[in-house]
């Protein structure tokens, strides 16, 4: 049972005060977009053997959304932060090549 | 014959005799025994059956991982099922029947099945009962079910009157395992000041060193345990629990600990058991080794023992399970218990070995010493033997199987060598490595279960690690218990070292042992597979160990293969021509062994199973007779039967009373969600279907709200508080949902709107004054205007009623004049009681949600949850005209442009009417012409709402149809529960009720 610590109230949280929110940093596509595009936003989904990021929600504590980006395989969790931003910060990026190198993810790998 | 020594037993108190029932036959125990060791001691050797033979079946072990000795435990509400008599403490007055016979133990029907057995192969139930198809369900299922299961479960009405409590702990080091490596590891991370659990699943401490003895530190391992102990219940950082089983590792350091507090001392009080759930930093795995069976003809024989449990019963109990014991073992280490029971003046006719020594190891050389015979190079071809053990065949362990010599006995010890338990290394992701020295999986210590900061989090201490001498496993606890809390390694106590000759893996004895033998040869006891089916499965083409565990059900049954994995998966690389790494282990999952359902429960249980939610008038609901309808986790009133009333005529009345006169709902449990900032109104335009952003201040609109995936999800009346705030109603059981659908987008998409959202729904009680004499009703109450002109239909206003301060909204669920009253939640009760005061000459009747239901329908009004289940979108239900035509987006709307969901096939909202005015039964199908590929008649459409009428004295209903609003007046079949009887309804618009709104709008 995972704990992550919620960037927004500092608890480490075990998972039964989780609500987990599915891949993160997904791009909405709304009316006027193509079939494509909007099959990709709604259904398509990452399911990778090691690094991930995902969505969580602190839902039996402060209530704040927040990213996590975790390795799928051993459960180490490389770090937790905010849900309002579209694209994990270059020193959590840093600290997963350093640990994952060559890792890749969606259209995020390791920073050349 | 097995019975109870002139002396010894460590454990036992010969002072404290104890009375228990077997099989409804008292006999007698002494205090410290297991109920196994008591039955031994009173010769009950065979205690039960096994699964699918029915073969006759003795107790194997002496704990955790016994496979034969399940016993029924207790009577009546305390009666449990598949309890083994190994781990089960006696005490006074016990009571145990054993399992899987008809009508006796002795004598079983069902031992016929053994007979058949060549005609019982692997895989027979597979190959048998598939065909033909229409058998399945009349002949072979019921057969099976019959046949089906150990022991038997608890009578349904009974109620466990028994009590149990979850634990929570947080601690640096959790040990498991309370042998010498356990208390060592302990020990050593102790002293760095962290805090330390211990558990130990057994009663008592010391593990196999309590029993097999040693030095260590200069002193007998017994005494230096006991110092141990003592030591370590001295320190403030140490918590030290017995009776208590590591049964699971999770991710991130969390454990299940199963703590069995009484169930040795049933009569005291407290809780039975005790669900540990524990944090962790760091866990040192010190769970010992199990040891192996080997696989020969007869070995499920009763008397048919494991070496290591045959001098527990000896040593722990003073127990003899056999007079004439001969050991078979291909490891140094079943040779103890030749030593053993020699000592304790027993026979042992000769010790078998398959292995040929040029110089005799330590302790074959004390075996010859004490006058044993020791037979090397030899293997025991056949077990004898019918209901008990009676000899043994001697032949080599090269050949086939031809008799050399039979020697007689009642018991026979065998060691098949030692598995470490790797249970709870391997639970959260940790490997093994195949050790051929040894011939035993140990935990790779390059492979271990990662925490949250990727490092290794658990450590494997003595035993489980794969050392198996005294100073080994001190030396290896030691360095674990210190790695644990971050610390060099240190030398370990001194312990006496040994020195044995190494095990020579025997996976089948003889090694060339025919098919008759190879068919007697059991692996699993428990589920009855035996060497000839996994090598059958081989055959078959099961090369995963997987599928085979599956197919041959090696291992599936409730002790989970401890004693036969390593063995069956051994006879299956041999089979497929691999090496036993190559074919790997099945997958280690919790618990370590069953726990109760109780424990898992906890206290959740009766009413505090779901905290009930109640509304402020809750209590007079109850006091007045409501019958109750569960809605999320409130209860809320069904109706209100009056003495001599059914359901059906309350509502009946409610309704009624309610469109004739004036009604009163507890309409609190209606989410209450406030949006505000200056972007509400575009937040709620996204949110909704319809325009939010163009309500007047003062003004309440009915509102959709979609998923992404267009599918309606809730819906209610939105007012306008001020410019920049809204006040959103959600369905009862909505609100929390709603209130996260919103914070999600809000934090998660749409961060930099300036919007705050709050669940007000517990704040306010909110009372639907309903009928043609509402207005009546309030005018009398007093304080504010609440006239056509002053409120009028789909207003709301501020004001008090009665001297309590309201908020008064004109929107009406029913079709009637309505006002929804909100009061402070504290207030909610005295304005029920003043309407109902105020109203009783009105005949103002309280009315419930069953009343609400029909009143909705009969006006076509749709619910979330009836007429919609997740596949329905708005444009379904006729609701189009609170879908906006001039949003460029809202949540749902590209869905909806969907080729599905545009098309004209879809099944749409109508009005049904019963040709016969009958009412349709819920959830009825409509039927089409022709039958699916399933062979299932078509469909063309589904009932979701279905009332009688009180108002038209008739059964209405509403359903999607397909294409249903393009065929007003034809009439569809429906079919009731039975599938046959069929129900003619004319497609009608869905509002049956007031279709201009005129009632609502006075």
């Amino acid at each position: 049972m995972l704990t992550l610590q919620c960037p927004h109230c500092g608890v480490h949280a075990e998972e039964t005060e989780l609500t987990g929110g599915g891949e993160a940093h997904l791009k909405r596509f709304g009316p006027g977009s193509d079939d494509d595009a909007f099959e990709g936003y709604l259904f398509l989904r990452e399911n990778p053997k090691g690094v991930h990021f995902e969505r969580w929600r602190h839902s039996y504590g402060c209530g704040k959304w927040f990213h996590a980006a975790r390795c799928t395989v051993t459960m180490e969790v490389f770090g937790t932060y905010t849900a309002q931003t579209s694209k994990p910060p270059q020193d959590l990026l840093d600290r997963i090549s350093e640990k994952r190198p060559g890792w890749r993810w969606r259209d995020l790998n390791e920073p050349a | 014959m097995s019975t109870r020594l002139a002396t010894g037993g460590r454990l036992i108190d010969r002072s404290k005799p104890v009375r228990f029932q077997f099989n409804d036959t008292w006999l007698s125990g002494f205090e410290g025994d297991t109920l196994a060791s008591a039955l031994l001691a009173n010769d009950k050797v065979m205690v039960g059956r096994s699964f699918k033979y029915h073969r006759p079946r003795g107790i194997v072990a002496s704990g955790a991982e016994e496979p034969n000795a399940l016993v029924n435990l207790g009577k009546g509400a305390r009666h449990e099922p598949n309890q083994r008599a190994t781990t089960t403490e006696l005490f006074d007055g016990l009571y145990a029947t054993s399992q899987n016979h008809w009508p006796s133990l002795e004598f079983d029907i069902g031992a016929i099945n053994a007979k058949l057995a060549r005609f019982l192969p692997a895989g027979f139930y597979y190959k048998m009962f598939i065909h033909p198809r229409p058998f399945w369900k009349h002949i072979y299922e019921p057969f099976i079910r019959q046949s089906a299961g150990l022991g038997r479960a608890p009578d349904p009405e009974t109620r466990d009157p028994d009590t149990y409590e979850h634990f929570y702990a947080y601690v640096d080091v959790l040990v498991v395992g309370g042998g010498v490596a356990g208390l060592q590891a302990a020990k050593a991370a102790a002293k760095s000041g962290a805090r330390v659990l211990l558990i130990e699943q057994t009663a008592h401490w010391g593990g196999r060193a309590a029993v097999d003895g040693g030095m260590v530190d200069g002193q007998p391992a017994r005494d230096w345990i006991a110092a141990t102990v003592k030591t370590l219940e001295g320190m403030e950082n140490v918590t030290l629990r017995t009776r208590c089983m590591g049964a699971g590792v999770y991710d991130h350091g969390y454990v299940l600990g199963y703590e069995r507090l009484n169930d040795h001392q049933p009569q005291a009080d407290g809780p039975r058991h005790r669900l540990w759930r524990i944090r962790t930093k760091q866990i040192i795995t010190a769970t010992g080794a199990i040891e192996r069976p080997i696989s020969f003809a007869g070995n499920d024989l009763p008397g048919v023992m494991l070496a290591s449990a045959v001098r527990d019963y000896v040593v722990n109990y003073g127990v003899a399970p056999g007079e004439r014991t001969v050991v078979v073992t291909n490891n140094d280490d079943g040779y103890r218990t030749a030593i053993a029971l020699k000592a304790a003046g027993l026979a042992v006719p000769a010790v078998i070995d398959p292995r040929v020594h040029a110089i005799d190891p330590p302790l074959v050389a004390q075996a010859k010493a004490a006058g044993i015979e020791v037979l090397m190079g030899r293997a025991v071809a056949k077990a004898k033997g019918g209901r008990r053990v009676t000899g043994i065949v001697v032949t080599a362990h090269s050949g086939e199987g031809a008799a050399l010599r039979e020697i007689a006995c009642d018991c026979v010890a065998m060691s098949g060598g030692w598995s470490p338990v790797v249970h709870l290394w391997s639970h959260c992701g940790g490997k093994l490595t195949w050790d051929a020295h040894h011939a035993f999986f140990r935990p790779d210590p390059a492979k271990a279960p990662t925490g949250a900061d990727g490092a290794p989090f658990v450590h494997v201490a003595g035993s489980a690690n794969g050392y198996l001498f005294l100073k080994d496993v001190l030396q290896d606890a030691e360095n674990a218990g210190r790695v644990s809390v971050g610390l060099e390694r240190d030398p370990a106590p001194d312990a006496n070292s040994e020195h044995a000759a190494p095990i020579h893996p025997v996976w089948m004895m003889p090694a060339k042992a025919g098919d008759d033998l190879r068919a007697k040869a059991w692996l699993d006891y428990q589920n009855d597979v035996k060497v000839s089916d996994v090598q059958l499965a081989a055959r078959e083409g099961f090369e995963s160990v997987e599928h085979t565990k599956r197919y041959t059900t090696l291992g599936m049954a409730t002790d989970q293969g401890k004693l036969s994995n390593i063995n069956g998966l051994a006879i299956l690389s041999d089979a497929l021509g691999e090496d036993i790494p190559q074919v790997g282990t099945t997958t280690f999952r919790p618990p370590y062994t069953p726990i109760s359902m109780g424990a898992i429960a906890g206290q959740a249980r009766d009413e505090i199973f779901q905290p009930i939610r109640k509304t402020p008038v809750h209590a007079w609901h109850e006091e007045n007779g409501a019958v109750w309808e569960p809605v999320g986790q409130w209860r809320r009133p069904y109706c209100f039967p009056r003495k001599g009333e059914s359901k059906h005529q309350a509502v009946r009345r409610e309704v009624r009373a309610t469109r004739n006169g004036v009604g009163l709902l507890d309409a609190s449990t209606l989410g209450k969600i406030v949006v505000k900032g200056s972007d509400a109104g575009r937040f709620l335009d996204m949110l909704y279907t319809n325009l939010m952003s163009t309500l007047p201040v003062g003004k309440c609109r009915y509102g959709l709200m979609c998923t992404e995936n267009g599918f309606l999800t809730d819906d209610g009346v939105v007012a306008r508080l001020d410019e920049d705030t809204f006040l959103c109603h959600t369905t009862t059981g909505g609100a929390d949902r709603i209130h996260a659908h919103m914070e999600e987008w809000l934090q998660t998409e749409w961060w930099d709107w300036k919007v705050y959202t709050a669940n007000l729904t517990e704040q306010y009680a909110q009372i639907a004054v309903v009928g043609p004499k509402a207005r009546v009703l309030l005018e009398r109450l007093g304080g504010m205007d609440v006239s056509k002109e002053a409120l009028p239909f789909m207003q709301w206003a501020d004001g008090t009623l009665g001297s309590i301060p309201a908020r008064v909204f004109r929107i009406s669920f029913s079709g009637e004049l309505s006002y929804e009253v909100a009061v402070p939640a504290g207030r909610g009760r005295e304005f029920w009681d003043l309407c109902l005061h105020v109203g009783a000459d009105l005949g103002i009747t309280p009315y419930g949600t069953e009343a609400l239901h029909v009143m909705r329908a009969e006006k076509g009004f749709i619910m979330i949850g009836d007429e919609t289940d997740g596949t329905v979108i708005p444009q379904d239900l006729g609701l189009n005209w609170a879908i906006s035509k001039k949003k460029a987006d809202y949540i749902g709307k590209r869905a909806q442009e969907r080729s599905h969901m545009t098309s004209a096939d879809r099944w749409q909202l109508v009005g049904l009417e019963t040709l016969d005015g009958s009412v349709l039964p819920d959830g009825a199908y409509a039927v089409a012409d022709g039958r699916n590929a399933n062979g299932q008649r078509n469909t063309q459409g589904r009932v979701t709402s279905t009332y009688y009428s009180p108002t038209l004295d008739k059964g209405i209903a509403m359903g999607l149809v397909h294409n249903g609003p393009a065929r007003m007046g034809e009439v569809v079949v429906f079919l009731k529960e039975d599938g046959e009887t069929k129900v003619k309804a004319r497609i009608v618009n869905p509002v049956f009720y007031d279709p201009k709104g005129e009632k609502q709008d006075v």
